[in-house]
């Protein structure tokens, strides 16, 4: 092996990884375009330009953000790891698959975006029945979900080969827990592929009268919760394997990194039902049962968290370090590519308390479509995940287009992590204390007949026009920077990847046994579901037609 | 697989964290009695809301002292009846469903917050100790004037 210059990262792959990279980019620059219109009409009564709708915008945000920022940048990073750690490149096969889930996803998203432009989709991100859109937005999400199981099975085949040609070598840290998020993705996704093709695109296109409404939500959320873990994991890729790297150390424990994801995969999927506890139609037996469920992701969190303060303070102490905290001065500071990150860890501690708070069984009874819960996702993803995402830009581009991070660029990664802290704790705080006192989520400016509950919650929801605001400006900072990536000076980035502390042969196999683990998670989302579905039909289930109220 | 011992300490704690937080949360909903709304499940043709009893006789009334039943319809964009009025102390059960899309049901000051789903009847209780105007709004998306959609209970 080469140990003078790092290897150049393959061209072609680079051309795949970056296409994603960008394109999630541009989807996150539009959202918050959106974003910043959206508080601005709540903190201030504005009225928007064009003749667009309030909801509208609503519907673009979350769909760009929740669905294809993190879509596009996730299978980005997780195939420019893939590439490097698994063979050094791509197979051609696994090329062609990686670009034809691009193109199906470009051309789905597109589709969709174009209906929520057009007002003929103003349903939001969940696009909850009996609310019917223009059957065209549903074909869009449905292209945009068989574009990314192209993407996934290019990842699988990749693994498999990796796999093949080194037999009974443990695999490459970084592809275990890629596969895991994929599979994740594949199992998740399943649910809503089957709202969208069987029950909605054809209610929508008029072929059938109605739709079994319970159905429809919980398929969806069936996906939608375990969609946020596939948010979550590939920041805890970078956390795990990336960092350590970072800071000079390795990684703590390559076994127990695998045990959490394995743990996270069984417990994503099996409990939908803490996004619909206020809901009729579902018994509170099972909606305890599906409580009791997500708080097992508890878990592998602390296991995380545990992790990561174990390589740092081991590796401040390696580097001679004293005292109960010492090893905290040696870390990177300065450097855009842990500090963002690193960030993000931080915001995940009271975002992550606020997720058990949300998923607390009756107490949901009080933060229920209240801007809490908008609070609360956006420490969550636009956060932690957002800000390690962020993070990672600031090596991935270098290492794929063959440049070098200038101090200038970093200098200014770092002013935009600052400033998006600054504007999130304005927004964020806002939005959970605002919460509580009631106001609700996913609604545009009101004063509900001047009442003054209504008119208590104002001065908060400038704060988070004002937090929205200062967000926007950082976001702005974050294109300047990735363009100013894309111009660095040429030279040649080594990926980071992190080393193991102890040897291979202490990562028992059986964490390898993806049939066991895949079967133990269908066992899981067979028990959590069968009963209370079942209960979601029968006799009584005469459907919904649909409405358009927008 | 080694685990350090800190590390089993800290798992060990958060652990029974869950476990304390599920014991509560269990025992006053299960044996307290303080369970999510809708805790039986009805299921009526969401078309024929008006034909459909209770629903065909919305309103408010008193089913024994302190105590009244309202039975009220979700729409696109308001409820009725519009007019709910109680002496303070009274409990109230709220019987609610829709007859287009779904709604939210929100009490701001109160705990009361459901969602009302058409085919589906929702129900929760509260008891108003406090005198005053309470804002009922909608707090799921239900379309264009979404914003607008409330009403109100007077609590004299």
């Amino acid at each position: 092996m080469d140990t003078t210059q790092p290897k150049a990262f393959d061209r072609k792959d680079g051309a795949l990884v970056m296409a994603h990279i960008l394109f999630a980019f541009f989807a996150l620059l539009l959202g918050g375009i959106a974003g910043l219109l959206q508080s601005v009409v709540r903190g201030g009564n504005v009225t928007l330009p064009g003749g667009i709708g309030y909801y509208q915008l609503l519907t673009a945000h979350g769909v760009l953000m929740a669905l294809v920022f993190t879509t596009y940048f996730i299978i980005g990073f997780l195939y420019s790891g893939a590439s490097l750690t698994l063979g050094g490149h791509l197979l051609p096969r696994v090329k062609r698959l990686g670009w034809a889930g691009y193109g199906l996803m470009t051309v789905g998203g597109l589709l969709a975006l174009a209906m929520i432009l057009l007002n003929k989709a103003s349903v939001l991100y969940t696009f909850y029945a009996p609310l019917k859109a223009s059957p065209y937005f549903y074909i869009g999400m449905a292209l945009v979900v068989i574009g990314s199981w192209l993407s996934g099975f290019g990842l699988f085949y990749q693994y498999r080969y990796w796999k093949k040609t080194n037999q009974g070598k443990l695999s490459p840290l970084f592809g275990f827990m890629a596969v895991c998020t994929m599979l994740l993705w594949q199992i998740a996704t399943i649910g809503v592929a089957i709202e969208v093709v069987v029950q909605l695109i054809p209610w929508s296109f008029g072929w059938t009268e109605r739709i079994n409404i319970m159905l429809s939500r919980t398929l969806f959320w069936y996906f939608g919760h375990p969609l946020v873990y596939f948010w979550l994991l590939p920041a805890y890729m970078c956390w795990y394997v990336i960092i350590p790297k970072l800071i000079g150390g390795k990684i703590y424990s390559d076994a127990l990194a695998r045990l959490s994801f394995i743990l996270l995969l069984l417990f994503s999927v099996p409990v939908g039902f803490h996004h619909q506890l206020m809901e009729p139609g579902i018994s509170p037996l099972w909606k305890y049962i599906q409580v009791a469920l997500t708080f097992m992701v508890v878990v592998p969190s602390l296991m995380t968290a545990f992790s990561l303060f174990a390589t740092f303070e081991t590796n401040g102490r390696a580097k001679g370090a004293t005292g109960l905290f010492g090893w905290l001065k040696v870390l990177p500071w300065k450097d855009v590519r842990f500090f963002a990150p690193f960030v993000g860890m931080l915001a995940f501690i009271p975002a992550g308390a606020g997720g058990i708070i949300n998923a607390s069984n009756q107490m949901n009874e009080v933060v229920h479509n209240t801007l809490w819960v908008t609070g609360h996702f956006h420490l969550t993803v636009a956060t932690s995940v957002a800000l390690t995402f962020f993070g990672i830009t600031y090596w991935l581009i270098p290492v794929i287009t063959g440049r070098v991070l200038t101090p200038r660029v970093n200098k200014l990664g770092l002013l935009q992590t600052i400033i998006w802290c600054i504007g999130m704790f304005f927004m964020s705080g806002s939005m959970h204390v605002v919460g509580l006192l009631g106001s609700p989520r996913r609604t545009a400016y009101t004063t509900y007949g001047d009442h003054p509950d209504a008119i208590l919650w104002m001065p908060y929801h400038v704060a988070m026009a004002i937090g929205g605001t200062i967000l926007f400006i950082g976001l702005l900072l974050m294109i300047y920077n990735v363009i100013a990536l894309m111009r660095c000076p040429k030279g040649v980035t080594e990926y980071p990847i992190g080393e193991a502390m102890e040897a291979e042969e202490s990562t028992p196999r059986y964490l390898e046994r993806w049939g066991v683990w895949i079967g133990l998670t269908v066992v899981l989302i067979l028990f959590a579901y069968t009963i209370p579905v079942m209960d979601m039909f029968g006799p009584m289930q005469t459907g919904s037609p649909g409405y358009k109220t927008w | 697989m080694h685990i350090h011992r800190l590390e089993k300490i800290w798992l060990g704690f958060g652990l029974a964290m869950l476990f304390v937080f599920l014991g509560i949360l269990g025992v006053s909903a299960f044996a307290m009695g303080v369970q999510p709304p809708s805790e039986h499940h009805h299921m009526i043709d969401p078309t024929k809301v008006s034909e459909t009893a209770p629903f065909d006789q919305p309103g408010i009334k008193q089913v024994a002292d302190k105590e009244y039943e309202a039975v009220m319809v979700a729409f696109a964009f308001g409820y009725t009846p519009e007019k709910l009025e109680v002496p303070a102390g009274s409990t109230v059960h709220f019987t609610v469903t829709s007859q287009d899309v779904i709604h939210g049901f929100e009490i701001p000051g109160t705990n009361v917050n459901m969602m009302i789903i058409p085919g589906e009847v929702s129900q929760v209780s509260h008891q108003f100790t406090k005198p005053g105007e309470y804002l009922i709004l909608c707090n799921e998306y239900c379309g264009g004037a979404h914003e607008y959609m409330m009403t109100k209970i007077i609590v004299k």
